[in-house]
């Protein structure tokens, strides 16, 4: 269960906002935490406490393959990714670094500093701001998996040593 | 049986099954893998965590092509793990400075690319070989480590959607207009998770490099993958490269379409996609008001192609870039870049007033060569118009055809290549 404060992005917040290219030049976690969503809020990364989350409308994560912007997000203390939709490689890329994402098509619903309690487990987000109840969409099986054997990178361990 | 479209089929095909629906997760056998300087560094250490298992060395490529030649000492040490790792592991398919091109134009143009073949790489614009009738997609570094390791990927198979163009294209409309009505029309995430397949009279007619552009933009309206038939023109450009070992695999005529889009080529003029998302795309005549820019843009795994330049040329000959305006013009491959001084087209940029760079990503992320100041506006042949692509997150960025950006950077404002040439 995380209990987390919410911070409200619109929709097409894409990867050039969470992480812009000037600072692709490395893949340092706490380097690239410190410009966490620097285009689309400069002050972010100060306002944001550890544990809070984002809620963002669709298409959350567009535009580049660069892992460095669910890193980013991570590695700035956020604990969770609730938005109406996410672009696919962004998707595929919280899952695989074990970023916590849910989808969630009312995020109309959810204000900035709301405060929402989220099982991960079962996508069941509790509003205790304004005592309303929703349900993200179900994380698919073979995800859950993925998440299970403890991330990609694990499971291709596990294959590796079936090849071996 | 039922009936797949060719992105199934594909899929089907290398998870060594007779079918696969959409929706249905699979593991399948990946034909190459690769990754660039900005991500592989996460892949080797992916790699390297594993105890550094390459599956098939023959099946992965490194591209040092986003910041190269090294922009700064990060980027020069980014290319430095990934050139460690070249060297220690004995890896054929790499570039250096000098031999390197945008991954997008130099794996197609070396002849990695070929029909039926299934493609991973940690570049979102991955989705541009599909012009070759492959299933290509772009993933994270994770995944491309993942698919280094073990020589494999898991894929949710696509719906797809079916994108027809018929009829006559019109003069200085090429695969770039295509896409870009076709983004617009559907929105940025109009095809999100899904595969986006193109085809129709005006599509058989378009060359290789159009085709490129066109499905190099499938992820700017969140497609999973772009995709084209191979044809007569893929076969041409194979056999110029000596590659005949490959299998041509299309969709079943009654295969599930979610939607079906039909366009007229002929109804189709220059598109401009305004700040800061390629779906907000006007016609050329559409456009009323005076766009003043700062700086034009020739180049990118879009439209940095010899065909591409060849455009430019056409419309800078014996003419002059507007004062004050940068024309910036980056051939995408060291064979592009040759081809065009032997055709004398960089006589024609140099006399013009351009600057011609060796072949880099560049500006197209706002890496190097042609950063854009606050308020600053461009105009660029590149894909995406997001704030601070280019550089300034206070700048603005215009996506047009090369011709569009040639024209515009004589005028100093956005214009219709038929005012330039009379
Ligand atoms: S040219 Fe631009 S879009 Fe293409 S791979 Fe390079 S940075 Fe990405």
């Amino acid at each position: 269960m995380i209990v987390a404060k919410v911070w409200k992005f619109g929709d097409n917040i894409d990867t050039d906002l969470i992480i812009p290219a000037r600072y692709l030049n490395t893949s340092d976690e706490a380097e690239l935490a410190k410009h966490c969503m620097e285009d689309a809020d400069p002050d972010f990364v100060k306002k944001a406490q550890k544990g809070d989350c984002i809620v963002a409308g669709f298409n959350f994560g567009s535009g580049s393959s660069r892992e460095h912007a669910p890193i980013a997000i991570k590695a700035a203390g956020i604990s969770c990714v609730i938005a109406k939709s996410f672009a696919r490689i962004f998707y595929r890329n919280a899952f695989n670094i074990g970023l916590t994402i849910l989808e969630l098509p009312e995020t109309d619903k959810i204000s900035e500093g709301d405060t929402l309690e989220i099982d991960t487990k079962t996508g069941k987000i509790f509003n205790k701001t304004k005592n309303e109840t929703y349900q993200a969409t179900a994380i698919p099986e073979f995800m859950q998996e993925l998440i299970e054997s403890g991330g990609l990178f694990n499971y291709a361990k596990k294959m590796i040593q079936k090849g071996a | 049986m039922e009936k797949m479209t060719i992105s199934q089929k594909i899929l089907a095909k290398h998870a060594k099954k007779d079918f696969v629906k959409p929706g249905e997760i699979i593991l399948a056998d990946v034909d190459l893998a690769f990754a660039n300087d900005v991500t592989a560094p996460i892949v080797i250490k992916f790699v390297n965590d594993l105890g550094g298992v390459i599956a098939n060395k023959d099946k992965i490529a490194l591209i040092p092509d986003h910041f190269t030649p090294n922009k700064d000492i990060n980027s020069a040490n980014q290319c430095k793990i990934m050139r460690d790792f070249v060297k220690q592991n004995n890896i054929k398919h790499y570039w250096e400075s000098g031999e390197v091109g945008i991954e997008h134009a130099l794996l197609p143009e070396q002849g990695y690319i070929k029909p039926g073949m299934l493609i991973v790489g940690a570049d979102s614009h991955t989705c541009t070989h599909g012009a070759f009738g492959a299933f290509a997609t772009g993933m994270g570094s994770s995944d491309v480590g993942f698919a280094f390791a073990t020589g494999k990927s898991w894929f949710r198979v696509p719906e797809s959607i079916k994108f027809i163009i018929n009829g006559k294209r019109n003069k200085w409309v090429g695969g770039k207009d295509f896409i870009l009505k076709i983004i617009g029309t559907i929105g940025v995430d109009g095809a999100l998770y899904k595969s986006m397949e193109f085809c129709g009279s005006a599509i058989s007619e378009l060359p290789m490099d159009d085709r490129m552009t066109m499905c190099n933009m499938a992820i700017e309206a969140g497609g999973k993958n772009g995709i084209i038939e191979a044809d007569e023109t893929t076969i041409n450009y194979l056999k110029e490269r000596n590659i005949a070992d490959y299998e041509i695999l299309k969709s079943d005529e009654d295969a599930q379409y979610v939607k079906i889009y039909e366009f007229d080529a002929s109804n189709i003029e220059p598109q401009v996609a305004f700040p800061h998302l390629p779906e907000n795309t006007k016609g050329i005549s559409e456009i009323k008001e005076d766009i003043k820019i700062d700086q034009a843009f020739i180049g990118s795994c879009t439209n940095g192609r010899i065909s591409d330049l060849r455009i430019a040329a056409e419309i800078l000959k014996n003419n002059k870039v507007a004062k004050y305006v940068r024309l910036i013009i980056i051939p995408a491959t060291v064979e592009i870049y040759k081809q065009a001084m032997k055709e004398g087209l960089f006589d024609i940029f140099l006399e013009a007033g351009a600057v011609i760079s060796t072949p880099t990503c560049g500006p197209c992320l706002g890496g190097h060569m042609g950063i854009l100041a606050d308020s600053e506006v461009a105009v660029s042949t590149s894909n995406r118009n997001f704030v601070g692509r280019m550089g300034s997150p206070k700048s603005f960025v215009y996506l047009a055809n090369p011709a569009v950006v040639a024209a515009s950077a004589v005028a100093g404002k956005i214009i219709n290549p038929v005012e330039v040439i009379k």
